[in-house]
């Protein structure tokens, strides 16, 4: 079942290719209706997926190169139940977002469900190569992406892209290889290796494998000093493409630092906790201010997204942590962590889908050229205000309820980590809220008196965005449960 | 003596079939009028089935060390051929059309055949003698062909500079052997194991070098690589495509056999086949970043590939993955190498950067393919060049060379670079005017060519079972 929602969207791309001419405007609602497969198919496997049990479930496997010890292996556990869920949810939404095509109608859906596919087969593969394959062609797919529609200096940000997550890739293939080296027989199965934790403990190379592992990881998360890609390429991206980008992409870097670099080499992870928690909280501050300064609506927004994956990976350095007795801490921090995945997902895919909005009518991010929208446009209003809140960490929208359990775990283990992390959120509640004025409130300038509010099309891409943001700040019970049982195995040191 | 004489010959058929193919061919080209000439390329097709057909034949049951101990037919070597016809077979498909109107064309195909008969023998030499002989072949041939076109100037050019540096490289080579020689007090790699303990250190580090210096030409690996972009810019394109992987094959084969011989108690061999590979692929690499002629920076990207390549050498005697994951990284590469070249040939040879701007929309199958062996060179799984380099890698980690790796990887990623260069204007440019075309035969040999690059990643576990096991004599 899993299998399909990989390869239908893969096999539709490649339809969609084949449309002739004539019909090409039939690309887009065949891709919005094929992306609806997954997400029916994700919807089942939360109904099937049983929180009682440890480990991996609905999990599908069929031998591949086994002279290597390389399989196609694909299942689900907590956490990546809920980022398979999230990425359905996000190329739905981003393929039903208007666009402007440039005349390519079926290489953009065919480039779209491609990425999605790959995008899927890198939450569900549970086997390294595997795992590897869609990391690697996720770049391929977004580097086309941005190239081919983006606007600005798109081919720049491409390459730019393409050449640091590149680096970043196959410092992660050398960790991989590093691990595979070490198990006996020799397997890439990621269930085996998490079962019997083959790397040792010390030794130089267990160090080299994490600092391979965390490399690649930390470029595409992106951490500070690693980051410099992400804003040319989010800002020179069209709107559904930097939504993927922040809302999937990026969740890659954090899931592989849960999946591989702590699941995989739990002991090793815990000498290196504090220094990722710094680099962390470094991001947190670094992003935050930085987004600050910006002008520009998309700059500002990308920043916001490296200090909210700071939060992230403050979390996830706080639950892989040395500590007995602070099981409970850590397990909160690490529950905080996937679910802040998931919100950052949804409200920062928002507001780049906004801003996408904001570009087609006005042609330009720059905030000072706006002023006073709030009275012509109240939907496009209300839905960036939700979302600009939910991002700060209002209580009742989903941020809160994973910045507090992020906070609430770290405090825990790393108070003063957390204390001064918590100056992150006071600094971009204060730039969205500048934001926000600059945008709605004040002025109307004249030129924008034909300005008009979001369109159904919009709508219908902003509206489960938004709902979801209220609904999980209001009842997140039933995705805590599904990622708190992921936490349990995790910090316990549980062997599913 | 003459049963054994019979079973030799026996045991090298392809060979055999390679060298009495061409003689026939040569018979059919000096007699045949002059409209009957295009069938020589259909000859030579006969001739490369024939070689292919006996060399499958034999993969059930390797002869092994053969023709009184100075030739190896064992699986490796059969691999090796089988990847050298694919390869020849694939050149012949592009050259039809290239060559139509060329009053020599027999002749081409003549020597086509030679030069991949000297890459094979290479690929089983194991003894001197006969190391020189498949060396002096497929040079000889070789320098012909990179400048068959005698009225281009960067044809002559091409082939006059791949002379020079040839003939100094075999100069070099020839005088190694005649040391090892002195040395050993035999000419077959077996006397070498034996022979070289307890002789003069000095001496068999200069000879190595002096060999090694003309197994790089035909890699080209430094420091004999300057021929590659040379060859690969200027050169007739389907015989550049040629000349850049028979070589390799032939070479890379051969050079994995004298390393396993030789002591290295004596000869540090190891340590100075990592520096000559990290060298290759580092320089290869950064000659390529600013090249606005697509074919020269595919010649400089095949020197860095080299580079890459010979870290199964490093790896040899250390790990099990060192035969796979060099037949792998061979195969991968030539046939990456053969859909890049023949998008250039199906093109009419375009070569200027400029010229490939906007032609994504232009002709998307051949830019598709160009991309898909872009993307196997610098490694994106799931093609076949990523199955390659993470064999390669694996192997050389286990092997204590892990700074190999690493090296690779960073060479990799700038890789991307020269190939975006390409790439991103052909697809983000606006769409450029379409290009006239070379003719069916040049667009179904990229197709194949590009399949086949896509096909052996995907579905690499037949060729990991066939190569996990094999063995490598060496006398």
């Amino acid at each position: 079942m899993l299998t399909l929602a990989i390869f239908v969207p893969l096999l539709v791309a490649a339809i969609t290719l084949a449309i002739p001419k004539k019909y090409e405007h039939y690309a887009r609602p065949l891709a919005i209706g094929t992306s609806f497969v997954p997400l029916a198919i994700v919807i089942a496997a939360w109904a099937q997926f049983d929180i009682g049990t440890a480990g991996f479930q609905l999990v599908e496997t069929t031998a591949w190169i086994p002279s290597l010890g390389v399989s196609y292996t694909v299942g689900v556990d907590g956490l990546s139940l809920a980022l398979v869920a999230l990425t359905a949810l996000l190329f739905t939404v981003s393929i039903i977002f208007p666009i402007d095509d440039h005349g390519k109608p079926r290489a953009y859906f065919a480039t779209f469900l491609f990425l999605e596919a790959i995008s899927l087969g890198v939450f569900l593969s549970l086997d390294l190569i595997l795992f590897f394959v869609f990391w690697d062609l996720s770049l391929v797919g977004m580097y086309f992406l941005i190239g081919i529609w983006g606007h600005g200096d798109a081919q720049r940000s491409a390459l730019k892209f393409f050449l640091y997550t590149l680096l970043g890739s196959l410092a992660l293939l050398l960790g991989i290889l590093g691990i595979y080296l070490y198990t006996d027989p020799r397997t890439f199965n990621m269930i085996d290796i998490i079962a019997n934790l083959p790397v040792p403990a010390g030794g130089l190379g267990p160090v080299l494998i994490f600092f391979g592992l965390g490399l690649g990881f930390a470029v595409k998360t992106p951490l500070v000093p690693f980051h410099t890609w992400l804003p040319p390429a989010h800002v020179d991206a069209p709107a559904p493409a930097s939504t993927i980008l922040a809302g999937v992409l990026l969740k890659m870097g954090t899931y592989g630092f849960i999946r591989i670099s702590l699941q995989m080499m739990p002991e090793t992870f815990q000498r290196f906790a504090l220094p990722l928690g710094i680099l962390a909280v470094i991001s947190i501050l670094y992003g935050a201010l930085v987004a600050m300064a910006q002008t520009n609506l998309k700059r500002l927004i990308a920043y916001t997204s490296v200090n909210h994956m700071g939060y992230v990976i403050l979390g996830i350095a706080a639950a892989g942590a040395l500590g007995v007795g602070s099981e409970a801490s850590r397990s909160l921090a690490m529950t905080g962590a996937v679910v802040e995945m998931v919100a950052h997902g949804l409200i920062t895919g928002a507001l780049f889908l906004v801003s996408g909005s904001i570009l087609a009518r006005g042609e330009t991010y720059e905030l000072d050229q706006y002023g006073g929208l709030a009275g012509r446009a109240p939907r496009l209003a209300g839905i960036t205000m939700l979302a600009a809140f939910a991002s700060l960490g209002l209580p009742g929208l989903a941020g809160f309820v994973a910045e507090f359990q992020i906070f609430a775990g770290t405090l825990g283990v790393f108070p003063w980590l957390a204390g001064i992390g918590l100056l992150g959120i006071v600094i971009t509640a204060a730039l969205f809220l500048r934001m926000i004025q600059q945008v709605f409130l004040g002025d109307l300038p004249v030129r924008w008196d034909g300005w008009r509010d979001l369109s159904r099309a919009e709508l219908y891409a902003l509206v489960p965005l938004a709902a979801l943001v209220v609904i999980i700040g209001v009842a997140p019970a039933w995705l805590i449960r599904v990622v708190d049982s992921l936490s349990q195995v995790v910090t316990a040191g549980i062997v599913p | 003596m003459t049963s054994e004489m019979g079973q030799a010959a026996i045991d090298v058929l392809p060979v055999l079939i390679f060298a009495g193919g061409a003689i026939l061919l040569i018979f059919y080209v000096m007699f045949a009028p002059q409209r009957l000439q295009v069938w020589s390329a259909m000859g030579a097709i006969v001739v490369l089935g024939f070689a292919g057909l006996a060399t499958g034949w034999y993969l059930g049951d390797a002869p092994g060390m053969t023709f009184f101990g100075t030739f190896a037919a064992d699986r490796t070597w059969l691999w090796g051929t089988l990847i050298i016809v694919v390869v020849t077979v694939l050149t012949v498909a592009l050259s039809v059309e290239w060559f139509r109107t060329d009053a020599r064309q027999g002749e081409y195909y003549v020597l086509l055949l030679l030069s991949a008969l000297g890459a094979v023998l290479l690929a089983g030499a194991v003894d001197l003698m006969e190391f020189i002989v498949a060396m002096l072949l497929s040079s000889v041939t070789g320098f012909t062909l990179a400048a068959f076109h005698r009225k281009s100037r960067a044809a002559t050019e091409a082939g006059i500079k791949y002379y020079l540096l040839g003939a100094l490289a075999n100069g070099a080579m020839a005088y190694g052997v005649a040391l090892l020689f002195g040395l050993s007090g035999g000419t077959s790699f077996g006397d070498l194991r034996t022979g070289l303990v307890g002789a003069d250190p000095m001496a068999v580090v200069v000879a190595f070098g002096l060999v090694t210096i003309g197994i790089a030409f035909k890699l080209g690996a430094v420091p004999a690589h300057q021929w590659m972009p040379d060859v690969a810019q200027g050169s007739p394109a389907p015989a550049a495509a040629f000349l850049l992987v028979a070589g390799k094959v032939g070479a890379l084969i051969v050079l994995m056999r004298l390393a396993m011989v030789l002591p290295e108690t004596v000869v540090g061999w190891r340590p100075l086949v990592a520096v000559i590979a990290a060298v290759t692929m580092t320089l290869g690499n950064l000659a390529a970043l600013w090249q606005d002629d697509v074919r020269r920076m595919l010649g400089w990207s095949s020197v860095s590939q080299t580079g890459y390549g010979l870290l199964a050498v490093v790896a040899v005697g250390r790990s099990d993955l060192a035969v796979p994951s060099m037949l792998f990284f061979l195969a991968a590469y030539a046939l990456g190498n053969m859909a890049a070249f023949a998008v250039v040939v199906s093109l009419r040879g375009l070569t200027a950067r400029e010229s490939f701007r906007g032609l994504g929309s232009a002709h998307p199958w051949l830019m598709g393919a160009l991309v898909v062996s872009f993307l196997s060179f610098v490694g994106i799984p799931p093609l076949g060049g990523f199955t390659a380099k993470l064999l390669l890698m694996g192997a050389v980690i286990e092997s204590g060379y892990a700074w190999l790796a690493i090296l690779t990887v960073i060479n990799s990623a700038i890789s991307l670079f020269y190939y975006a260069r390409i790439m991103g204007p052909a697809y983000f440019d606006p769409a450029g005017e379409p290009r006239p075309n070379m003719g069916r035969l040049a667009f179904w040999t990229v197709g194949v060519a590009t399949v086949a690059v896509i096909a052996i990643g995907v579905v690499a576990q037949p060729l990991m079972d066939a190569w996990q096991a094999l063995v490598l004599l060496a006398g």
